[in-house]
């Protein structure tokens, strides 16, 4: 599947798009097939994201998981420091990173 | 310490205005991030892996108690109550909001600090030796030239739009504790045979992709000339550079292609001309600079004596406290690298305690190291217990100044956006694998090095073992390079051969050092049996 992300640009957090607008979290993010140009020049143009770009992802039984580890990290958060994530109370989550 | 005057704080703070306006403008979608991003970066703000990321300047290194406690304040109201010593001596934030950045800065403005040059394509933030002003070993404190050339050079017309960014050092003594040689610029204070001051100058040096060391293009700079040298050196780059190929723009690749001689000449015909224009600075301004960092009213005849009756105490002393010029006084090394810890990081609360620390205990003088770890530079002896039982609470008594676990490591692929993969997590590997104390103090000084990316930011290249982190197909792999030094006898790391996985890589690091231990003669650091034996010998531990 063909996933967007971004960020927030007032708070800078890591956005994904899940078809009304942006979520913080990647497991919302929709498939958007051809339609990723259109949806990121509309949404940057509307100052909703900063610096959008598609990638490559994939539906798992555990939610969506971004092709490349630096966007798996992005959806997560710093593996070193996971009370800061998005999953502070799952010890074993930084794991999905890798 | 450097006080503001009237036109620096009148400066800095126009600055923040402006960029409240250019952030409200952004916001509002009045400027694209296409015109945004420049201007941010002009104010040290990047966007990265998870939020925005604010370098805070903190000028060669040197800070007090009062801006300390603004930075844990800002940790605590803007971030996520923690800040990230950097190689530059910089302290940065991970979790920034654009909408509050400009809030961030004024409070940073009346404290006498900013974020101005901590990225873009400037004179970066000039690093000094740590201990300046208080090593036994320095000829004079190098910080007056270092906050001339800081005013110098910021906001400077001709030198703000720099084909790259430019990096300085100075330091004042033999012994080269701020990795001078991987510099652009790097002044070292010498004194010739009829006892002036003057500056050996290097130039062209740098890590990256394309590592270079410093080359010496001067033996003996007059300092009262140094601003017509720099202006030179910076002239002879700003028109030569490759400004093409982004990879080709830093000065240490114009001195590369034009040699050493070419480009000594250049500057040389440069330099003469700049003599003509009286643009040095006169003898009354250097006196009223350095004033600013005329030595503390340290107590005469205290005793050098330290009660040593406390193991752990005497541990700490003989590993982390080096000889101060004052009788009676001591250095003393906070070390910013605890077991399984995150190189470079420290919470608001800890940064509180080292500001009360160095407030009650070293004339309010903290200091920040290139290898991510703090000095209270002025510390009587009789007080060095009561320090270490305060930083023994706070979590920040760690026994490992240049021991294998004082590892420098870049933030990495976790919140790096240029990274490959990720160094802290490897930092915390290798420190939980030699944390044995014995084992540490056994194998002495070793310098491990890693980066996240070919960018250097974790000094791989200097590094007595080095760590690349490269991509591999869409995983993490590492590069371990070995040989490399930031010190006077400063040498570039090579690579041992076929890189390894996260774990394959702890290992190799394990099968080096063991080799070390093997084959090392008395008295010999890591860094002394690699230059005597070379790589094959190690590399066959490595590799079999
Ligand atoms: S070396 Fe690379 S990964 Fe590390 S901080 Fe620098 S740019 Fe980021």
């Amino acid at each position: 599947m063909k996933i967007l992300t971004g960020n927030d640009l007032k708070t800078g957090s890591v956005v994904w798009w899940d078809g009304q607008g942006w979520s913080i979290y990647v497991d919302d993010a929709v498939d958007v097939g051809d339609a990723a140009d259109g949806i990121m020049a509309r949404e940057e143009a509307a100052c909703r994201v900063n610096n959008p770009y598609a990638i490559d992802g994939e539906k798992t039984a555990d939610g969506v998981r971004p092709a490349h580890i630096k966007d798996r990290v992005r959806a997560y958060g710093p593996t070193v420091r996971p009370d800061l994530t998005l999953k502070p109370a799952d010890p074993e989550a930084g794991n999905w990173v890798i | 310490m450097y006080r503001y005057d009237k036109y620096d704080q009148a400066m800095v703070d126009a600055r923040v205005e402006e960029f409240r306006d250019q952030a409200r403008r952004r916001i509002e979608g009045h400027l694209t991030d296409d015109q945004f991003k420049p201007l941010r970066l002009k104010n040290g703000l990047y966007l990265q892996l998870h939020a925005y990321m604010l370098r805070v300047a903190i000028p060669y290194g040197t800070f007090d108690s009062r801006q300390m406690r603004k930075l844990a304040h800002i940790a605590r109201t803007y971030d996520r109550g923690y800040g990230h010593f950097t190689t530059r001596q910089n302290i940065q934030y991970n979790w920034i909001k654009l909408e509050e950045a400009a809030d961030l800065l004024g409070e940073l403005a009346t404290v006498e600090m900013h974020a101005i040059q901590t990225s873009g394509e400037s004179v970066r933030n000039i690093s000094a030796d740590q201990y300046a002003g208080a090593a036994a070993d320095e000829i004079i404190d190098p910080r007056p030239w270092c906050e001339m050339i800081r005013q110098m050079t910021t906001f400077m017309p001709e030198f703000s739009y720099l084909p790259r960014k430019f990096k300085i050092a100075v330091i004042a003594s033999k012994v080269d504790r701020a990795a001078l040689r991987w510099h652009d610029f790097a002044l070292r204070i010498v004194k010739n045979d009829a006892g002036e001051i003057g500056f050996e100058v290097y130039a062209g040096g740098g890590m990256g992709r394309t590592p270079f060391i410093a080359f010496k293009i001067r033996d003996f700079l007059p300092t009262d000339q140094i601003f017509s040298y720099l202006q030179a050196v910076l002239r002879v780059w700003n028109r030569n550079a490759r400004r093409d190929n982004i990879h080709k723009q830093r000065m240490k690749i114009l001195v590369h292609e034009l040699g050493e001689e070419e480009f000594a000449r250049q500057v040389e015909e440069e330099f003469q001309h700049f003599l003509t224009l009286a643009t040095d600075f006169p003898q009354a301004e250097y006196d009223r600079i350095a004033a600013y960092f005329a030595p503390p009213p340290f107590e005469q005849g205290l005793s050098d004596e330290i009660d040593r009756s406390d193991p752990e105490f005497a541990l700490w002393v003989d590993r982390q406290t080096v000889a101060h010029k004052a009788p009676g006084y001591a250095i003393a090394n906070i070390s910013l690298k605890p077991i399984g810890g995150i190189p470079g990081d420290i919470s608001a609360d800890q940064m509180d305690l080292v500001a009360d620390l160095a407030e009650r205990y070293s004339f309010d003088e903290i200091r920040a190291t290139h290898a991510q770890n703090l000095v209270l530079p002025h510390v009587r002896k009789q007080d060095l217990y009561a320090v270490w039982q305060a930083l023994t609470e706070a979590g920040l008594a760690d026994v490992n100044l240049d021991l294998v676990t004082d590892i420098i490591a870049c933030p990495g692929l976790d919140y790096c956006s240029l990274a490959n993969a990720r160094s802290i997590p490897l930092a915390q590997k290798i420190a939980e694998r030699f944390a044995d104390r014995q084992r540490q103090q056994d194998l002495g000084e070793l310098k491990i090095k890693i980066s996240g990316c070919i960018n250097a930011c974790g000094h791989h290249h200097a590094g007595n073992i080095g760590i690349l982190g490269v991509d591999k197909k869409g995983s993490e792999s590492y590069q371990l390079l070995l040989g490399g030094s930031g010190d006077e006898e400063t040498s570039q790391a090579k690579i041992t051969g076929p890189g390894f996985d996260e774990n394959g890589i702890v290992d190799a690091i394990e099968r080096t050092v063991e080799r070390y231990r093997a084959i090392r003669e008395p008295g010999e650091r890591f860094i002394d049996t690699y230059r005597r034996v070379g790589m094959d010998q190690f590399k066959e531990a490595i590799y079999g």
